[in-house]
């Protein structure tokens, strides 16, 4: 798993605090309670976790104005969109919030021109080039939305609600229902976005892949409400919380940046925050890109000393931070290792970590195979 | 080939028509898209109303308007004294005895043709900024318009064959309010004129036969219009 990273959004995690979206509300739809209470930063891509059902979408509709809460209230920095105790409820065309759909809900009789310039106030005229190309567009123009492949339409109504100016953007599974290329090529657009234009987005998905690749922050959602909300990083470092991250195959997500490209052999050098660096099969992407990579914890072996004579191409030095083990796994250990400011998680056998005496302070050599790179598909 | 009277009965039968939907349009469209896209207390008894004149007897509708928009009826009176209106007897009191008849077949087509238009877009729609009737206009209505026209076209040949709350709110009067079925009728009782009589039925047969494909190629453009039009 491997995935472009935008520079700014990368430097949102680092500051943040200050809040755009506050949220504390109750709503009961038949048997299902939803209760939740959560603040998202003003910056980068947050993403709401969850299996189905546990209530991501009609929190989502909520945020929109699509549904009204029973009680609680919904701020965008000061700016309630609904507050029952105030009775405040702005309706959706008044929230100034984009929602980009599951489907993409274009407008049957309007061409693509028009589907982009429906919600469009005329401030945002001079924008209209700069998100056509972004989303790569311009040729669907003059189309009808019937003729458009998926992947096209889902692009169409993202440029679409980018160009009503919204504060904040919601994108509900946009991956959905597309094949395995169709996917990867829309995360790039959506990626791609996230790096250009300044504006937070909150992305529901129930896919850890997708979401290591694009999230900052990561929002847990369990039957109806939430129960972690963090950094990306910090969230996928918390051994407690492993059975409910199943899905994200307990996996660190390191911030590198490209260094050079070793033509003889294929290969293409990162390096880490601290100076470290890693060696992986080579890579399309110029020196000094950041790149975000993803390494699951089974594919990162410890030694006490650095070893000689290994296929293992890559070594880091880190420290232990935290040892934890996992209830319904008693024979594997979870490691937390600290490399430089990052984290980086190791899952061993109960016995080799018997057998080597780790405990926390201990410095390891992280020894990662290079097949953990893996960046063909989601 | 026609003559005069034919003429005329046909031109009165259209004007009376187009006069009927216009004039039903658009309280069809609003009770439609309530039926439609609302639900509130006594739904089931507007819907009943709107239903009835399909199931009464067209004289008890005539009669009915008779007493409510007659010159002494409770809504005629006050017509007469505010607007020197005075409908029946008139062709204008033709047009609404025959929007009345007509007014169920527009509701009933134009009811599914709006249900079947999907309220995401509407939702969509209503993110991107746009007010209830932003969305009614741009979204809603154009979506419908192929039900929109079937209905339309149904109600616009149910008036041309109006005759019971014709005859009985607007009488029988040559010239002002005796349509293609009224000079049928005045045809058939008078000895003589069956020939006459038989040509008119053909007309009506025609005209009613024209407007069923008219809304259909109608309908179909339409369909086809908002679907795949691609360049």
């Amino acid at each position: 798993m491997f995935m472009r990273r935008p520079q700014e959004a990368h430097q949102g995690i680092q500051k943040a605090c200050d809040t755009v979206l506050q949220l504390n509300v109750r709503k009961r739809l038949g048997n299902f309670v939803l209760n939740a209470d959560l603040s998202l930063p003003g910056h980068g891509v947050s993403a709401l976790f969850g299996v189905s059902g546990s209530g991501k979408t009609s929190l989502l509709r909520l945020v929109a104005g699509l549904d009204r809460p029973d009680d609680g209230a919904i701020y965008i920095g000061d700016r309630p969109l609904v507050d029952t105790r105030r009775g405040v409820f702005l309706p959706p065309h008044r929230r100034h919030i984009g929602v980009v759909f599951q489907e993409a809900r274009l407008f049957p009789h309007y061409r693509v021109h028009g589907n982009l310039t429906y919600g469009m106030p005329a401030s945002a005229q001079s924008r209209f080039d700069d998100i056509v190309e972004l989303l790569g567009i311009r040729p669907l123009l003059k189309r009808m939305p019937g003729t458009l492949s998926g992947g096209e339409a889902r692009r169409v109504s993202i440029g679409r609600a980018l160009l009503t100016n919204p504060e904040l953007l919601l994108m509900d599974e946009p991956l959905t229902g597309l094949d395995g290329p169709r996917k990867q090529e829309l995360l790039r657009y959506i990626l791609s976005l996230t790096s250009e234009l300044e504006i937070p987005i909150v992305y529901i998905s129930h896919d850890p892949k997708e979401i290591s690749a694009i999230a900052d922050h990561l929002v847990l959602i369990e039957n109806g409400s939430v129960t972690t909300s963090d950094a990306l990083d910090r969230v996928l470092n918390r051994i407690d919380l492993t059975p409910q991250l199943g899905g994200f195959d307990a996996a660190s997500v390191l911030e590198t940046q490209v260094s050079r490209h070793d033509q003889e052999y294929g290969l293409t050098h990162l390096i880490l925050d601290d100076g470290q660096e890693l060696v992986v099969p080579r890579l399309d992407a110029s020196p000094g890109t950041r790149l975000r990579i993803r390494i699951p914890a089974r594919d990162v072996a410890l030694a006490l000393s650095a070893p000689h004579d290994t296929s293992y191409r890559n070594q880091l030095d880190a420290t232990i931070e935290r040892i934890g083990t996992l209830p319904d796994s008693p024979a594997t250990v979870e490691i937390l290792l600290v490399t430089g400011n990052q984290r980086l998680r190791a899952r061993l056998t109960r016995k080799s970590h018997d057998e080597m005496g780790l405990t926390q302070g201990t410095p390891v050599k992280a020894l990662i195979r290079s097949v953990a790179f893996d960046m063909r598909q989601l | 080939m026609l003559t005069s009277a034919e003429w005329d009965a046909i031109l009165l039968s259209l004007k009376i028509g187009i006069s009927a939907v216009g004039w039903i349009l658009p309280p069809g469209i609003a009770i439609s898209w309530l039926l439609a896209r609302h639900e509130f207390r006594g739904k089931a008894l507007l819907d009943g109303i709107v239903h009835l004149p399909l199931v009464l007897p067209p004289v008890v509708v005539g009669y009915l308007l008779l007493i409510s928009l007659g010159r002494q009826g409770v809504a005629g009176q006050w017509l007469y004294q505010w607007f020197g209106v005075s409908l029946p007897f008139t062709w204008q009191g033709a047009a609404v005895a025959s929007g009345v008849m007509a007014f169920p077949l527009l509701v009933r087509a134009m009811r599914l043709s709006l249900e079947a238009v999907d309220p995401k877009l509407e939702a969509a729609a209503s993110t991107l900024g746009a007010n209830r009737w932003r969305v009614f206009f741009t979204i809603t209505l154009p979506l419908s318009i192929p039900g929109l026209l079937t209905g339309c076209l149904l109600a616009f040949a149910r008036a041309l064959s109006e005759f019971g709350a014709t005859i009985t709110f607007a009488s029988n009067i040559p010239g002002e309010t005796r349509n293609l079925p009224l000079a049928l009728y005045s045809l058939i009782q008078t000895p003589g004129k069956e020939a006459a009589a038989a040509r008119l039925c053909v007309l009506a047969i025609v005209i009613a036969m024209l407007s069923l494909l008219a809304s259909e190629w109608l309908a179909r453009h339409a369909r086809h219009r908002l679907r795949e039009r691609d360049s």
